[in-house]
C-alpha cells in the first residue's frame, strides 16, 4: 500500500493554476524525488500536504485512508512531517527546547523534557542521528541545525518526512551524510519525500522521481532507469519548436565583455565562478541551464544590481564598474536590463501601467518637466507602446497587476526596447507568458538583433535558446559548462551540459 | 493564507471609514449607556458643541489643522514604506526651531520674521526626523525604534533649554518670554476684519491656509513629481527600486526629512499662531494622533484633511460635552478618540473583511 497517494490535486492563486489535475503515488520505505523548475509546483504541491493550503479539488490518502489536512497540526497527527528550506528554529534555545517546542506536554517543562530526551535518545540509537540535546542550536553546524529539523518532525511520530530543498544550504559533506540519514530513514520503513532542482541529488539518493512542470505532474519515473538528460529534457519541456524564422546574423564588433566574473551572494557564498563572455552587436547569445545555476545573479551583475566579487563587466571597451556602477547609469550607457521577475522587479504591481512603463526612465526629459512628471505626457506615451506593441487592454490607466502575464512582459519590453538599447539583457522573456505572446515576443527580440544590437537570452526554455539563440552558452553550478551552436547541438547534448556532465554527446 | 481583500475604490475610501466611525460612535453609546447618559443626546450634544456655532467650528479647524500637519507627515513616510511614530518630537524641535528664530529677531517686521520662524520650524522637524532616517540606512536601526526614542530626547532637550538657556528670566513655569507682535501669525478672524468681514474668535489662524497648502504641495510632491515617484517606488517595492536605479537610502532620507517638516509645522499653528512663546508639550499627543488620521485618510491629503476635521470635531464636540454632560468626562473623549483610531486603524480588516464579503456576494448574485 503506497505511503502517499494523492489524486486530482487542482489549486489555483487568482489567475496561476499552481497545481492543475496532480496525481502523486509515493511508495512505503522509500526515497522518492520530485523536480521541477523554480514555479513548477512543488512547493504548493508539498504545502497542500503538510496542510500549509488546501487543495480547490483532489483527494489525499495516506496509507490507504482518505484524509483532509487543513493545517500543519494536522499534517503532524497523521504522521506527515516536514523540513523547510529555511529553519524553523529558536536559535538561542538548547536542541532539547527546539524539539519540545509546541509538545512540552504541560504547563511545566519537566516531565516534557524527561520524555523528549529519551526519545532523542532512542533515535539517536535507531538511526545514527547523534546530537548533544543541550547544545544551543546557533551555535551549531547548519548540518546539524537541520538534524534537528528532522529530530523535530521524528520526535512528533512523522513517518513521512518531507524536505525542501535540504541541500541549498549545506556544503557537499553535509549533503552526503545527509543522503546517507535519508537512506538508512527510508530502509527502517520511513517514507522521504526530497523536493530540489538539482538533479545530482536526484540521481544519488531517490528510488523514484516525479517531475513537474508548469503545475503538472509529467512523469514519474523509477531513478535507475532514467538519467540527468532525460530528466532534465522532462523538466524544461520538449515542445514543438516554435517556428522563428531569422536570417543569419550580421556580426558586428564586440560590445558587452565578460571577464573572469566571480559572484558571491550575501550568504558569501559563491554563485558564479570565473564566468567569461563576449556578445557583438547584432547577435543573441542565449544562456541556457536548469534555474538556480548563476544565472539570475549574472544577470543582475551585468545590470548592476548587485557588485561582482572579482572580474569586469565591459561595455565597448569601458569597465562598467568605473564608467557606470549603477542601473541608472548602466542604462544611460546603453545597457537595458529585462529582468526575469518581472513582477517584482521589471513592473510595480500596484502602480498603472503608465506607470510601470517609465519604470527606470522617471528622471527623462521627455515625461515631464523639471521636478514635475505629465501624467498626460506619461499615458500619451504608454498609449502608444500599448498600440506598437498590442497591450491589451489598451487601459494606460488600468493597474499593471491587473494584466496578464503576456501583457505585462510586453510593458516591460516595450519599455526597454523603445529606448534604443545597445545591449539588451533578457531574463525569462516569455515565462507565465501565453503562445500568442511567445511569438510576438521572440520576433521583436530577433528584430532588434538584426538592427545591431547584442543581446543576452538567459532561459530556462531550451526550445527559445534553441530558435533564438546565435550561440548558445550553458552554465551549471555557476560555471559556463560549454558553449554551442543551435546548428551543432541538440535537447540532449545542451542537457547535459546543464546537468554539468561535461563530456560531448552525440 | 486567505485571499487578498479587493474591494471597489469608493467603497475602500469612503465606505470603510465611515462604518469605522459608526461602530466606534456605537460601542462609545454602550459605555455613554453605562454611566447612565443617553448616547442619542451625547452624540447631539458632541456634534452641536464641533459644528453648531461659528466658535464651535473656528476651534474645530484649529484642532484639524495640528492633525493635518501630522498626518500628511504620517502619510508621506508611508508612501515610502516608513513609519515615522516621532510626530511629537519632530513637532516639539520644530517649535524650538521657530522660536529660537523668534527670540532672536522678533524686533524685525513680520514679513522676514514670521517665513524665517516658519522655516525654523520645518528645518528641526526636518533634522529631527532626518537623523533616524540616516541611522536606518547607514546603520540599520529601525526608524520605529529611533523616532519613538527621539521623542524623548526632544522633550528632554526642550526641558533643559527652557530651564537653563532660553527660559523667561525670573518665571516660575519653563516657558520663554513672549514674542513681539511681529512673530504673531494672524488669526483667521484678524485676517477677516482686515478685509473689513466679521467672523466669531477662535483660535484659528492662517496656519489654516497653510496646512490646506502643504496638503496641496503633498498631493502634488506624492503623485506628479519625479520625487514622488521614486517615493512610491521604493514604498511599493524595494526591488523595482534598485532595478530602476533609485537610491534606497537616499529615498529615505529625503522621506524622512520631508515628513518631519511636515511635523514641524504643528508649532506653526500652536507656536505662532496661538501661544506667542515656546512652552512645554505643546504637542499635546497630535503627533501620535497622525497615524491614526494618515490611516483613516488612505495616506491621501483629501482624506487626511476629513480625518483631521473628524479629530477635529471629537477634540472640540469632546470639550463642549463635557461640559455640558458632567458626567461625560474629559477622558471619556479620549477613549472615543481611541474607538475611533482602533477601528480606523488596528481593526480595519474587522471592518474590511466583512464590507468585502458583502461585495463578494452581490457580485455572485449579479453575473
Amino acid at each position: 500500500m503506497p505511503a502517499i497517494a494523492l489524486t486530482g490535486i487542482d489549486k489555483r492563486f487568482g489567475e496561476v493554476r499552481a497545481n492543475s489535475n496532480v496525481n502523486l503515488t509515493v511508495a512505503s520505505g522509500s526515497v522518492h524525488g520530485i523536480v521541477g523548475e523554480n514555479g513548477a509546483g512543488k512547493s504548493t504541491l508539498m504545502s497542500i500536504l503538510y496542510g500549509f493550503y488546501e487543495a480547490d479539488r483532489g483527494t489525499i490518502h495516506i496509507h490507504g485512508n482518505e484524509v483532509r489536512i487543513r493545517s500543519p497540526k494536522e499534517a503532524i497527527a497523521v504522521g506527515i512531517g516536514m523540513v523547510h528550506q529555511h529553519f524553523m528554529l529558536v536559535d538561542p534555545l538548547s536542541v532539547i527546547d527546539n524539539v519540545m517546542l509546541g509538545a512540552e506536554g504541560g504547563a511545566l517543562l519537566s516531565k516534557g523534557e524527561q520524555h523528549i530526551r529519551a526519545a532523542l535518545a532512542k533515535l539517536g540509537h535507531d538511526y545514527g542521528l547523534d546530537i548533544d540535546p543541550d547544545a544551543i542550536v546557533g551555535e551549531l553546524p547548519v548540518g546539524l541545525q537541520q538534524r534537528v529539523e528532522i529530530l523535530k518532525a521524528l520526535v512528533r511520530g512523522a513517518d513521512i518526512l518531507i524536505l525542501d530543498e535540504p541541500t541549498a544550504v549545506l556544503t557537499p559533506d553535509e549533503a552526503e551524510q545527509l543522503f546517507a540519514l535519508l537512506r538508512t530513514l527510508a530502509s527502517q520503513g520511513k517514507t522521504v519525500i526530497l523536493i530540489t532542482h538539482k538533479l545530482h541529488e536526484i540521481m544519488a539518493v531517490t528510488d523514484h522521481v516525479s517531475v513537474m512542470r508548469r503545475g503538472e505532474m509529467v512523469a514519474t519515473l523509477e531513478t535507475a532507469q532514467t538519467s540527468p538528460a532525460q530528466l532534465a529534457d522532462q523538466m524544461v519541456g520538449r515542445h514543438v519548436l516554435l517556428d522563428v524564422s531569422k536570417g543569419p546574423a550580421k556580426l558586428g564588433p564586440v560590445r558587452l565583455s565578460v571577464d573572469h566574473l566571480v559572484i558571491k551572494d550575501s550568504h558569501a557564498s559563491l554563485r558564479v565562478k570565473d564566468v567569461s563572455f563576449d556578445i557583438r552587436a547584432g547577435e543573441i547569445l542565449g544562456l541556457a541551464g536548469v534555474a538556480g545555476n548563476g544565472q539570475k545573479e549574472l544577470l543582475e551583475a551585468l545590470a548592476g544590481i548587485i557588485t561582482p566579487t572579482l572580474g569586469r563587466i565591459l561595455l565597448e571597451g569601458e569597465d562598467l564598474s568605473l564608467v557606470a556602477p549603477t542601473p541608472a547609469e548602466r542604462r544611460v550607457h546603453g545597457l537595458l536590463h529585462i529582468p526575469e521577475d518581472r513582477q517584482r522587479m521589471g513592473l510595480v504591481s500596484a502602480f498603472s501601467a503608465a506607470e510601470s512603463m517609465i519604470l527606470g526612465y522617471q528622471t527623462d526629459a521627455e515625461f515631464g518637466t523639471g521636478p514635475l512628471l505629465s501624467s498626460s505626457a506619461i499615458e500619451a506615451h504608454t498609449t502608444k507602446e500599448m498600440d506598437l506593441y498590442d497591450i491589451r487592454p489598451r487601459d494606460a490607466s488600468l493597474k499593471t497587476a491587473k494584466f496578464s502575464g503576456g501583457n505585462q512582459q510586453k510593458i516591460v519590453l516595450a519599455r526597454e526596447i523603445e529606448h534604443h538599447p545597445k545591449v539588451l539583457i533578457v531574463g525569462q522573456p516569455t515565462r507565465g507568458v501565453d503562445v500568442g505572446a511567445i511569438e510576438f515576443i521572440h520576433k521583436r527580440l530577433i528584430a532588434l538583433r538584426d538592427a545591431g544590437v547584442a543581446i543576452l537570452l538567459v532561459s530556462v526554455e531550451l526550445d527559445e535558446i534553441m530558435s533564438l539563440s546565435d550561440r548558445i552558452i550553458v552554465m551549471c553550478g555557476g560555471v559556463i559548462t560549454g558553449e554551442r551552436t543551435p546548428e551543432t547541438t541538440n535537447d540532449r547534448d545542451l542537457g547535459l551540459l546543464m546537468a554539468g556532465v561535461t563530456e560531448r554527446a552525440g | 493564507m486567505s485571499a487578498p481583500i479587493e474591494l471597489p475604490k469608493w467603497a475602500d475610501v469612503s465606505l470603510v471609514p465611515i462604518l469605522a466611525v459608526i461602530v466606534a460612535f456605537l460601542i462609545a453609546g454602550l459605555v455613554v449607556l453605562g454611566i447612565g447618559e443617553s448616547p442619542v443626546k451625547a452624540t447631539v450634544l458632541l456634534i452641536k458643541g464641533a459644528l453648531g456655532s461659528g466658535e464651535g467650528i473656528g476651534y474645530t479647524l484649529y484642532y484639524a489643522t495640528n492633525f493635518i500637519f501630522t498626518g500628511l507627515a504620517v502619510a508621506i513616510a508611508f508612501h515610502a514604506g516608513l513609519f515615522n511614530i516621532g510626530g511629537e518630537g519632530q513637532a516639539t524641535m520644530g517649535g524650538l526651531g521657530a522660536a529660537l528664530v523668534c527670540l532672536r529677531l522678533d524686533f524685525l517686521p513680520w514679513y522676514i520674521v514670521l517665513p524665517l520662524a516658519i522655516m525654523g520650524a520645518m528645518a528641526m522637524g526636518a533634522l529631527w526626523a532626518f537623523i533616524p532616517g540616516y541611522l536606518q540606512v547607514k546603520r540599520g536601526s529601525h526608524v520605529v525604534i529611533t523616532t519613538i526614542m527621539f521623542n524623548f530626547l526632544a522633550a528632554t532637550l526642550v526641558v533643559y533649554l527652557l530651564v537653563n538657556v532660553i527660559g523667561k528670566p525670573g518665571s516660575m513655569s519653563p516657558e520663554t518670554r513672549v514674542f513681539e507682535a511681529s512673530a504673531h501669525l494672524p488669526y483667521l478672524h484678524e485676517a477677516f476684519a482686515f478685509f473689513g468681514m466679521t467672523i466669531p474668535k477662535s483660535p484659528l489662524n492662517l496656519s489654516f491656509i497653510l496646512a490646506l497648502l502643504a496638503s496641496v504641495f503633498v498631493w502634488i510632491l506624492v503623485w506628479h513629481t519625479r520625487l514622488g515617484y521614486a517615493i512610491r517606488t521604493v514604498g511599493h517595492s524595494p526591488t523595482a527600486a534598485t532595478y530602476a536605479g533609485i537610491s534606497i537610502g537616499r529615498i529615505t532620507m529625503i522621506t524622512m526629512a520631508m515628513s518631519g517638516a511636515l511635523a514641524g509645522l504643528l508649532a506653526v499653528n500652536e507656536i505662532l499662531g496661538v501661544q506667542g512663546r515656546l512652552l512645554l508639550e505643546f504637542s499635546s499627543g497630535y503627533g501620535f494622533i497622525g497615524i491614526a488620521v494618515a490611516l483613516m485618510g488612505r495616506a491621501h491629503p483629501v482624506g487626511i484633511i476629513l480625518a483631521s476635521i473628524l479629530f477635529g470635531m471629537l477634540y472640540q464636540g469632546g470639550t463642549e460635552l463635557s461640559f455640558e454632560m458632567p458626567r461625560v468626562t474629559r477622558d471619556m473623549i479620549v477613549a472615543i478618540s481611541g474607538l475611533v483610531i482602533l477601528f480606523a486603524g488596528a481593526l480595519d480588516g474587522l471592518i474590511r473583511r466583512p464590507v468585502a464579503g458583502v461585495f463578494a456576494r452581490l457580485l455572485k448574485k449579479g453575473a
